[in-house]
């Protein structure tokens, strides 16, 4: 059962140069206990494709989708009111920079309490309780002392303990957390990461691991689906990522891994992902991948078959015995 | 919080000390025998001119008659007016009420419409209610008030008749000075109408003074919304499905009124430099008017106390907001 | 490996555009921007041109037709379209050359201003902490009081001229350019470019003028903008109080001083004035709010 499914989500915003399409054509699946990992570069729109499902983005932005459910409740269709009892409660985020992700004038307790009052029946006793109870489950040494700091009394990892109990204050069933470890000291890192995964396996809510990190990736995820430029550009298990990239960018991020380098030198990506004023005609990856020719510059690639890991390209790498990769209309090889 | 005040307070020392030497310094360093300007185009005889100079104390090196002007400063003494012989203490605290009552008047005519007309501008940016709020605004934060004093009067007080042109009171009411607030006293004084024509009075004035710190207030309100709406804490009280009153009214207001208390603070002074031309142009007798008037006659002592006490004013106002910034700012109150 | 040029090819030829053209981009953008800035050059060629464009010479006394009313109005003729004041000269060739006034005194006041301004901020914004502290405290002073009553001060000691006026003015004004500069300078210095320079070998005054100040310029560009409002508003305000240009100078805030007697008489001599005060200042205050809009990059649409 899905718990969540986006069918061909795009999001434009209006600049003041023209509008800019962040996120291209993406689609999304999670079934509920399932971690999936979205990977990408700064600015392949795996953030803004999750706050649009939230409905998070800014007034500038334009959302668009066949479909949008939570659930089998179509998102696209709710009114506010209804949206906003969803949202918080079975669905929640956690962010990137946890120090200025809390409100400086409030303490961190009264945050976490007005979520509880929001979504739950609990009275303001029973909602201190929870506080503590969700602090010792964070890891929040003395949790009663730190109910009544203020943000900036913390550090960066208390404060990102306390996004996270305030992300799971009202039992969500999807989990969605934005690179929740890169404002974060590399100590810190594993300890958040290990919180995550634990406190996933506890609840058994779905969640959704935004990253640009490999590693995470391979320590945490069950299933990957990796971004180039607002496009999905492939989607497999975890395993079968790491054993058999089938998009050439894919396989790219993965030889630039320390663990998987076979020369002295890092292999690296030439060049930078494309943005508003320089976006290719065909393939988004064609400027920079080695594989690249005339079709692949002048086309849009089609979306390759489950077993070739959904890639959106050309010529996919590591195709197996059998399977006939798709072919655009008169492209010539 | 305590180490906070006391550096605040730190730093008004050495400003008061300046602001003294401003004020002692101005008529004396800058170019021009202060006596020969004090007597105008008349002229005085050679007899007259020592005596003054004697008076005042000017035959002595500077920096003895600062000292004594300084001490006399920190007593209250400030000297005596030309044209009245009072002390220029005792004529600035019995001009003083009417300025702050209309200066009081003239900040909650500017809050009680600039914070609501920011605070929607910002929800509603781009769209029509913020259009027209702005432009409002703007126009008010253009306008030249000792114009807008005449077209009001033009208006109201010569077309409609609704109001009086000058002075605080109705001549045909008599009643003592208990506050020095005609609001209040006109209410004390239990003579019927007094408090309406004090009112009436009062009305026009304070929409004038009012008028730039108004549109002050609801752009600095509206900016200072608009900045903190795009605060990631913003996204996570709305990612916590708070509804959109919550969000605006609660987290995002209470952090845009820190740089908003900052400016209704600062513009005390713009309505004491305004009340300037608000109270010459009503007649209001306050601090203004006392002012312009002391210009003109030459009244030197008053323009110099004037100046000094206007200034100190300024500043211990600043003082209080900087301690009401502190409370507001849990990051300041909490270290 | 694909060659250098396929990859241009490849891409769609949108490039990035200059900053000038994004500038003026963004600043088009803003309606309100845009119409400022039309009255302003109107009023720059009114300034430039009075002689010119204005009918009568501005002090010429009509003894005929003392205070006659506009044109649309009953007893109005073409022959003095605003009408006339009380000593029968023409409002509109008044009020063509008081735009001559108003825009001298914003360029003296803002230039003096600034240049005064701009190094003092720089000065405090590099210099050994004392002196930083000795500049600012100074400005704090000057800040402690009301401007228009400092200016108004001032103006009596110097004696009452437009020039002293405006001497007055960017006084009162120039402690606002320290104190955005220095605060632009601080934030500008802990970036690492600057440091790069130092490291370099930079000396610095090079550091001060070509590595940071030009990074400093926007905030006080629209600085400059708001204070050139704010310098006629002033100069209009001290000729008001008869502390600044003296009669029979067309100057707006002293003509308004002129028709205070006959507010409730002869509207026309109180609203002609102050409306182009008021248009005037509100063009300028327009194309500020355009510049702050199209230079601050914080508060650009993303």
């Amino acid at each position: 059962m899905s718990l969540l499914t986006i069918r061909n989500l795009s999001v434009e915003f209006t600049t003041g140069s023209g509008r800019f399409r962040a996120v291209d054509s993406v689609d999304v699946d999670v079934r509920a206990g399932e971690i999936l990992a979205i990977v990408g570069e700064s600015g392949s729109g795996k953030s803004v494709s999750m706050l649009a499902t939230m409905g998070l983005l800014p007034w500038t932005a334009t959302v668009t989708a066949d479909e949008m459910s939570f659930d089998g409740r179509d998102l696209r269709a709710m009114s506010g009111p209804e949206r906003r009892r969803l949202v918080g409660a079975d669905l929640s985020m956690i962010f990137q920079e946890p120090m200025s992700s809390l409100n400086p004038c409030f303490t961190v307790g009264f945050q976490i309490k007005e979520a509880l009052r929001k979504h739950t029946d609990l009275d303001r006793k029973q909602r201190h309780a929870r506080c503590i109870e969700l602090f010792e489950m964070v890891g929040i040494p003395s949790p009663e002392k730190r109910l009544s700091a203020f943000p900036h009394q913390l550090s960066g990892g208390m404060n990102q303990r306390v996004m996270i109990a305030m992300a799971i204050s009202c039992r969500p069933r999807l989990l969605i957390a934005d690179e929740p470890t890169t404002a974060l000291d590399v100590t810190i890192q594993a300890q958040i990461l290990d919180l995550l995964t634990g406190l996933q396996k506890e609840t058994g809510m779905g969640l959704i691991l935004i990253t640009h990190d490999m590693g995470v990736v391979a320590e945490t995820a069950e299933r990957v689906a990796v971004q180039y430029a607002g496009q999905k550009v492939e989607d497999q298990p975890v395993a079968d990522l790491f054993a058999t990239p089938h998009h050439p960018y894919t396989a790219a991020l993965l030889a630039a891994l320390p663990e998987r380098a076979t020369e002295k030198r890092l292999p690296t990506i030439p060049g930078v992902v494309p943005g508003q004023h320089d976006r290719p005609e065909g393939c988004l990856f064609s400027p920079r991948c080695k594989f690249a020719d005339e079709t692949c510059r002048i086309v849009p690639p089609p979306v390759q078959p489950r077993p070739l890991g959904l890639a959106r390209c050309h010529y996919p790498l590591e195709v197996p015995e059998g399977v006939v990769p798709a072919k655009v209309e008169g492209a010539s090889a | 919080m305590i180490k906070y005040l006391l550096s605040r307070l730190a730093t008004f020392v050495p400003t008061f000390l300046g602001v003294c030497i401003i004020s002692f310094g101005f008529i004396r360093v800058l170019p021009g025998d202060p006596i020969i300007v004090m007597a105008g185009e008349r002229g005085m005889t050679q007899e007259r001119y020592e005596t003054l100079s004697r008076q005042f104390g000017f035959d002595r090196p500077l920096p003895v008659q600062f000292w004594e002007y300084f001490t006399g400063v920190l007593q209250g003494d400030l000297g005596r007016s030309f044209v009245t012989n009072r002390p220029v203490w005792d004529e600035f605290f019995s001009l003083f009420p009417a300025t702050l009552e209309l200066a009081l008047c003239a900040i909650i005519f500017a809050i009680a419409l600039g914070l609501p007309a920011g605070i929607i501008a910002a929800v509603y940016r781009g769209k029509f209610f913020d259009r027209a709020l702005m432009s409002t605004a703007l126009v008010g934060y253009s306008m030249p008030i000792f114009w807008w004093a005449l077209l009001l009067i033009i208006v109201f007080s010569g077309n409609l008749g609704w109001t009086p042109v000058s002075g605080r009171m109705g001549l045909m009411y008599f009643f003592d000075d208990v506050t020095g607030f005609m609001l209040i006293d006109s209410l004390l004084s239990g003579q019927s109408g007094a408090f309406k024509s004090a009112v009436q009075h009062l009305i026009l004035p304070s929409i004038v003074l009012g008028t730039i710190p108004l549109a002050v207030i609801a752009r600095q309100t509206r900016s200072a919304m608009l900045e903190v709406l795009s605060e990631d804490y913003i996204r996570t009280a709305r990612a916590k499905g708070l509804s959109p009153g919550r969000v605006n009214g609660l987290h995002a207001l209470r952090n845009a009124m820190i740089p908003v208390i900052t400016v209704i603070g600062l513009s005390v002074g713009t309505l004491l430099a305004g009340a300037i031309l608000t109270e010459t142009i009503f007649s209001w007798p306050g601090i203004g008017k006392w002012m312009v008037d002391s210009i003109f006659r030459r009244d030197y002592p008053v323009v110099q106390g004037g100046l000094l006490m206007i200034a100190v004013i300024v500043m211990i106002v600043n003082l209080i907001v900087d301690v009401l910034y502190g409370l507001i700012n849990p990051k300041i109150r909490k270290r | 490996m694909a060659d250098a040029s396929s990859q241009i090819a490849s891409t769609v030829p949108t490039r990035r555009p200059g900053r000038l053209r994004e500038f003026w981009t963004y600043f088009k953008e803003n309606r309100g921007a845009v119409m400022g800035l039309y009255v302003f050059v109107a009023f720059v060629c009114l300034a430039l041109f009075a002689d010119l464009i204005a009918p009568y010479d501005p002090s010429t006394q009509f003894r005929t037709a003392i205070l006659q009313p506009p044109v649309w109005q009953d007893g109005g003729t073409w022959g003095f379209p605003l009408g006339t004041d009380a000593l029968g000269r023409d409002m509109l060739s008044r009020l063509i050359h008081g735009a001559r006034f108003s825009f001298f005194v914003g360029i003296v006041v803002v230039v003096v201003a600034a240049t005064g301004g701009i190094f003092l901020g720089l000065v405090a914004g590099f210099a050994p902490k004392w002196l930083d502290t000795l500049i600012m405290r100074l400005m704090d002073i000057v800040l402690a009081f009301p401007s228009l009553l400092l200016a108004l001060v001032l103006v009596a000691v110097l004696g009452p001229t437009l020039l002293n006026a405006m001497i007055a003015i960017a006084l009162v004004l120039q402690p606002h350019y320290v104190r955005l500069t220095r605060a632009s300078v601080l934030n500008e210095r802990t970036k690492d470019y600057v440091i790069a320079s130092r490291v370099a070998g930079a000396g610095p005054l090079r550091q001060m003028f070509l590595t940071v100040l030009p990074n400093c310029l926007a905030p006080i560009i629209v600085q400059a903008a708001l204070s050139f409002s704010t310098a006629i508003l002033d100069a209009a305000a001290l000729g008001f109080l008869g502390m600044g240009a003296q009669p029979p100078t067309p100057e707006w805030g002293t003509m308004l001083a002129d028709a205070r007697e006959f507010v409730l008489r002869a509207w026309w001599v109180v609203t002609f004035p102050g409306l182009a005060i008021l248009v005037t200042v509100l063009a300028i205050n327009l194309m500020g709010d355009g510049l702050r809009d199209a230079l601050d990059p914080k508060l650009k649409r993303s």
